[in-house]
């Protein structure tokens, strides 16, 4: 049955706090289930050592992700391999599972241009950091696939608490219920958009009940339970290929916390308090899975020894190699600024050359 | 005159809040300028002292934060809504170009926009995709706005409490990558610094070079290397760059019969073109060799690991002034 047509008040849960069952445990084999766990733990401790190597000068800022990776992994894993991803800017975790590697999404917060060029066979956008304008992107690329008569593919677009306010969400949503586009629209409704409650964002209920007013399904998740999230987003996915019926845009809301800052720039506890913070740590996803699959016979002290083990040498392997690509060349800049490099800005990386060579790469470079 | 050595963004606060002491029209509104205080601390501890009506932490939508700004200003409040990166700033164009610049004109005068809309702005701090640009061409193209770009703490302050008080819209742009480079001798009192004019930094008789906000040190820096090779550099700090201080250019300009302008903008359609056509118009007999532009390139502003490169820096200042020189 699916889980998308209920009261927007209502919460989508399989796992409780304690990993307990309390929801039909959606359908997937022992493998896919500590698939789940891993990478999760994967997207924690990647986040770790991205905070820390920000802290060392070593990166520049940084959105940490830790708390949200049950909606993260628990939603990219509900996609199919032709479906689409339009990430913001925090989807870390989700991206490595739609085959990003861990080292592009390191160079892009090294300031690498290549850290934004996804490989030909990935299907994700690049990283939006102006706030809900991929909603659009999603929905035109989504609309696009509905035109060309191709059924096998959703579309899924993640945004924030904070994202719903922008006009383009809006325009997004209404488009994609007036043109029944297979969208899956994920709210990472993670309680803060930096210092502003989910409160103060919009005096709506629910963040799904917005989806009323587009007329189509909007449901709530706990956002921090990955079995859930998986179930809500399959069904999603399913709705919005639905072969032989009609294909229907659904809005997700995952509610959920960020346990860290909005990003390495900010300080969390200037605006909200510790209490709340240790409230939020009691539903942390990656525990509860553990648990579930320790009491299900999936995972043992040895198996998690492993995972731990695994994750920790993949993020250090790709700190490695993020670390060993060179500055890039000031030529970067002027490529793929148009299809052919115009004369005039071909004349004007010639110069810079000309002059770089003439005074040396320490008259440019600060520090 | 009692003063106090402040930062470029302690100079913002000092204005917002002398400002809003002495008016209670004045209001800031926008994303976390409130509890938070702005990303940058540019409204640190005003939440505190003037309370959530006057200082007020916005639903996360730019365009929603200057539309209503527009109607606050209006109905008669004073609204200074902040951005909270320049970058961020095209959601609410359409309100600034479409309303704010010409509610005044389009309605014969019967509604004024008296609102300042802040923002940090350009690049040099290993910032994120987006946070870095310089487009502050975009608003001075557009009539019924004023632009102003500080360089320094003084300034800052004064300039800000001018732009509260004028009663159009004012596009105040904060180079980020001086809020906190160095400190100077602000005043604790209320005072301004008139919009519109320019400040001659360096005197000198060889070439005039023509900058504003952060590309003013390094302009200046620039000017002091080459004395040591016998060019004497005058510099001007614009200051505003909508209206261009016409007449200080000119005069500048007449005295040296050459230029140079150093913008971290790009190139094309930048503001560099109008201070060119300025002295074409206004000086021609005087010139002695074309103008150099000194800017940014005509490329999206690149991902940090290569900002330095982008920036006009000291070396292509110097080479720029060079040639107009030597021409």
């Amino acid at each position: 049955m699916s889980t998308l047509q209920r009261d927007p008040e209502e919460q989508v849960q399989v796992l409780d706090e304690n990993g307990g069952v309390v929801g039909e445990v959606p359908d997937l084999g022992d493998d896919e289930l500590v698939e789940m766990y891993r990478a999760m733990r994967l997207a924690r401790h990647f986040d770790k050592r991205a905070v820390s190597l920000q802290r060392q000068g070593r990166m520049g800022t940084y959105p940490p992700l830790s708390g949200q990776e049950g909606a993260q992994i628990g939603s990219t894993m509900a996609l199919d391999d032709d479906d689409w991803m339009f990430p913001s800017y925090r989807e870390h975790g989700g991206a490595v599972v739609r085959g990003v590697p861990l080292t592009q999404t390191l160079l892009y917060w090294m300031g690498h241009e290549d850290g934004n060029k996804m490989t030909p066979d990935t299907n994700v956008f690049p990283v939006a950091v102006p706030i809900s304008t991929q909603i659009l992107h999603a929905t035109g690329a989504a609309w696009a696939s509905k035109l060309k008569g191709d059924d096998e593919k959703a579309f899924i677009c993640y945004f924030g608490d904070g994202g719903t306010s922008e006009g383009d969400f809006h325009e997004g949503l209404n488009f994609a219920g007036v043109f029944d586009t297979p969208n899956v629209f994920f709210c990472n409704n993670n309680q803060w958009a930096i210092s502003v409650p989910r409160e103060r964002q919009t005096a709506s209920k629910t963040i799904a009940h917005k989806a009323v007013a587009y007329g189509f399904d909007g449901v709530q998740v706990d956002g921090m339970d990955p079995l859930a999230v998986y179930k809500v987003t399959r069904d999603a996915v399913e709705k919005a290929k639905n072969p032989g019926d009609r294909r229907r845009p659904t809005l997700i809301e995952a509610v959920q916390y960020r346990f860290g800052a909005h990003t390495t720039a900010d300080d969390p506890t200037v605006y909200r308090d510790d209490d709340e913070v240790e409230k939020w740590k009691a539903k942390d996803p990656i525990p509860r899975l553990e648990k579930f699959l320790r009491e299900t016979g999936r995972l043992d002290d040895e198996s998690v020894d492993a995972v731990t083990q695994s994750v920790e040498e993949q993020v250090a392997d790709a700190i490695d190699e993020a670390e060993s690509v060179p500055r890039p060349e000031p030529s970067e800049m002027f490529e793929s600024v148009y299809a052919e490099m115009p004369d005039h800005l071909r004349e004007q990386m010639e110069d810079f050359e000309q002059l770089r060579e003439q005074v040396g790469d320490e008259a440019f470079l600060r520090e | 005159m009692s003063t106090q050595n402040l930062t470029l963004v302690q100079a913002v606060r000092d204005g917002l809040y002398t400002e809003m002491k002495q008016d209670d029209d004045v209001l800031v509104m926008g994303e976390d300028v409130g509890k938070n205080g702005g990303v940058f601390r540019a409204t640190e501890g005003l939440y505190n002292e003037f309370g959530d009506d006057r200082v007020i932490d916005t639903p996360l939508a730019e365009s929603g934060i200057v539309g209503t700004a527009i109607g606050m200003a209006a109905y008669g409040l004073k609204p200074v809504p902040e951005m909270q990166f320049s970058g961020f700033m095209y959601p609410a164009f359409d309100q600034i170009v479409s309303h704010a610049a010409r509610l005044r004109n389009r309605s014969r005068g019967r509604f004024t926009c008296p609102l300042v809309v802040r923002a940090p702005y350009g690049g040099g701090i290993r910032a994120p995709e987006h946070h870095s640009e310089s487009k502050e061409a975009f608003y001075a193209h557009e009539a019924g706005l004023k632009v102003v770009i500080p360089s320094t703490p003084y300034d800052t302050k004064g300039l800000l409490i001018s732009a509260i008080r004028d009663p159009d819209p004012v596009i105040f742009l904060e180079p980020k990558l001086i809020y906190r480079a160095f400190r100077g001798e602000v005043p604790e009192e209320d005072y301004t610094v008139p919009l519109g004019e320019a400040a001659v930094r360096r005197e000198g008789t060889d070439i005039s070079v023509f900058t504003y906000g952060a590309m003013s040190r390094p302009t200046q820096e620039a000017a002091e290397n080459l004395s040591e090779e016998g060019i004497d550099v005058e510099v001007v700090d614009l200051r505003t760059v909508s209206p261009l201080d016409e007449a200080a250019i000119v005069e500048s300009f007449k005295k040296t019969g050459r230029a140079a302008v150093v913008h971290e903008a790009p190139r094309k359609g930048g503001l560099a073109g109008e201070i060119t056509a300025v002295i074409q118009e206004e000086a021609l007999l005087y010139q002695e060799a074309p103008v150099e532009r000194i800017t940014g390139f005509d490329v999206p502003f690149p991902l940090y690991a290569l900002e330095d490169y982008y920036l006009p820096s000291v070396a292509r200042i110097e080479e720029g002034i060079r040639n107009a020189v030597e021409f």
